[in-house]
């Protein structure tokens, strides 16, 4: 846990608390969103809807991270009253989904056509195809991708700083501010005090090798699934 | 159950095809085709790539239709009901007109038991128990002559079998949810001469059971497991006879011009 700035010693368990809670959110709202929108795209290219999904996609995909968090915070934080790490999750769950919905949409764009005919020629509803036989098949690079943004948005900064805000205590409320590892790493890089300093590296390191786990765990989902599935 | 070897005129109508045509977008794919397969028989379809064997087929169980800018006309018939009528899903029927396809097509993320069981799930009248499921999962791969190849990894992934076996569980998949017909295009053309005699045979021993018809690049497999063939050239059937008599002397000088080779 972290001491008042200035002081000696300190960790950062809070941050790494935080961090996960925050991802945790992400994931929980951002997958089903992505993996849905990318199945919907890839399944129903032309429709208006299939347009306007691509076009909110592209947008938030080349939206600034703290553009992302005003917006969070303007929903999210102003109404409330009050910093949550809800809508910190929900700042990077619009970081991720549009990263999850191109994964899935050229996951499922990979599933050879053959496939979906068989299942539709058992009589399969087109319903049903998508769901249990392509959005199977392409399920293990959708999982690489979906880490790969995993990683990636647990390093975000920006979209934290008007939404979780950070927290020197403890928390795991996802009504209340909480504190993350990116902002602890920046309020301790900011300090004046060489020990903080030396903390914020502390905390670099430990999102490095968060970051590292995750990735590691993309590669091997990927090699487990293709090397077997690989025709 | 009917003799097998019948006259025509003691077996029914399975599938009655009447002036179907096809499209794709504003290209012709099958013109005004009418054409009868009997029940109970194995039926080839034959002729030069491209003539529009496949989109023939994938009319009877209205899988043309799912590809986009498709259309058809014309009635089909199936035991007297037409498949395009209005109230007609397209869904039901696939249930009741199985279809394998050229390249073996097992679903990649199931098991080889589940790969055969996964039309049950959808079949009328809600999935079986896991006895019975096991017990039409047996009956179709000996139908399909697997299930001594695979009885001991029935839970192991399909893409572990060879293409020949792949294509053998796609039949038997085909086959658990008991089809009135058997629909097969082109089913040995990426296969190893053993793996097309099994197939073969397959057919063979199906020929009183099911309703099949199969369309074929080869004319030695058409003799060999077909007691009628039909013979299409630009999308129009040129002519249906009995295997022998199609073969030896056909009705039409460009069936014969096909057959002794002289084109396509
Ligand atoms: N998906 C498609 N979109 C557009 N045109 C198509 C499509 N599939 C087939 N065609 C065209 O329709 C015609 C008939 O094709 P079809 O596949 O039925 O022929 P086939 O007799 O099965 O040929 P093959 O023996 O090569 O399989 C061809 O001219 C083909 O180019
Ligand atoms: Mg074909």
């Amino acid at each position: 846990m972290p001491e008042p700035i200035g002081e000696e010693g300190g960790g950062m368990a809070n941050a790494i608390v935080g961090t996960l809670i925050l991802v945790g959110v992400a994931i929980v709202i951002g997958l089903p969103v992505g993996i849905g929108a990318g199945l919907y795209l890839a399944e129903r290219r032309g429709t208006w809807l299939a347009t306007t999904v691509r076009f909110l996609a592209d947008v938030l995909n080349g939206l600034p991270s703290i553009v992302v968090g005003i917006f969070a915070w303007q929903f999210l934080v102003r109404p409330v009253g009050h910093f949550s790490a809800l809508a910190g999750g929900v700042a990077l769950a619009a970081m991720m989904i549009p990263m999850v919905t191109r994964t899935t949409e050229e996951m499922v764009r990979l599933v050879p056509v053959s496939l979906r005919e068989a299942a539709l020629a058992l009589g399969y509803t087109r319903w049903r195809t998508s769901l249990t036989v392509v959005l199977r098949t392409a399920m293990a690079g959708i999982v690489t991708g979906a880490l790969v943004a995993v990683a990636r948005i647990a390093g975000e900064t920006a979209p934290l700083f008007f939404t979780a805000l950070g927290n020197q205590f403890m928390s795991t409320s996802l009504r209340e501010a909480i504190a993350a590892l990116p902002l602890q790493i920046f309020n301790y890089a900011i300090s004046p005090y060489e020990s903080a300093h030396a903390l914020a590296w502390a905390g670099a390191v430990v999102l490095i090798g968060l970051v590292l786990v995750v990735s590691v765990a993309a590669r091997f989902a990927t090699r487990a699934r293709f090397g077997h599935a690989a025709d | 159950m009917p003799p097998t070897d019948a006259s025509p005129a003691a077996t029914r109508t399975a599938l009655d095809v009447q002036d179907l045509s096809a499209w794709f977008g504003a290209q012709p794919a099958v013109r005004g085709v009418s054409v009868g397969f009997r029940e109970r028989e194995v039926a080839a379809i034959i002729g030069p790539s491209g003539c529009g064997k496949s989109t023939l087929l994938r009319c009877l169980n209205r899988m043309h239709e799912t590809v986009p800018t498709a259309r058809v006309e014309g009635r089909v018939l199936l035991f007297g009901t037409d498949v395009y009528a209005d109230g007609i899903s397209p869904i039901a029927l696939r249930r009741h007109v199985g279809m394998v396809f050229q390249r073996p097509s097992p679903f990649p993320t199931m098991s080889i038991r589940d790969n055969v069981a996964a039309g049950l799930r959808v079949r009328g009248g809600g999935a079986p128990s896991r006895a019975e499921t096991d017990r039409i999962v047996e009956r179709a791969l000996r139908r399909s002559a697997l299930w001594d190849e695979v009885k001991d990894r029935l839970k192991a992934s399909a893409i572990g079998l060879s293409g020949g076996q792949q294509q053998r569980l796609c039949i038997a998949r085909a086959l658990a949810t008991e089809p009135a017909v058997l629909l097969l295009d082109e089913p040995t053309a990426s296969l190893d001469p053993i793996s097309t005699q099994k197939v073969e045979d397959l057919l063979y021993e199906l020929r009183s059971e099911v309703t099949v018809v199969i369309v074929t690049h080869n004319m030695q497999q058409a003799a060999r497991v077909s007691s009628s063939t039909a013979f299409m050239l630009a999308g129009e059937l040129v002519e249906m006879a009995p295997t022998a008599r199609l073969f030896t002397a056909p009705a039409d000088a460009r069936t014969e011009a096909y057959i002794t080779g002289r084109f396509g």
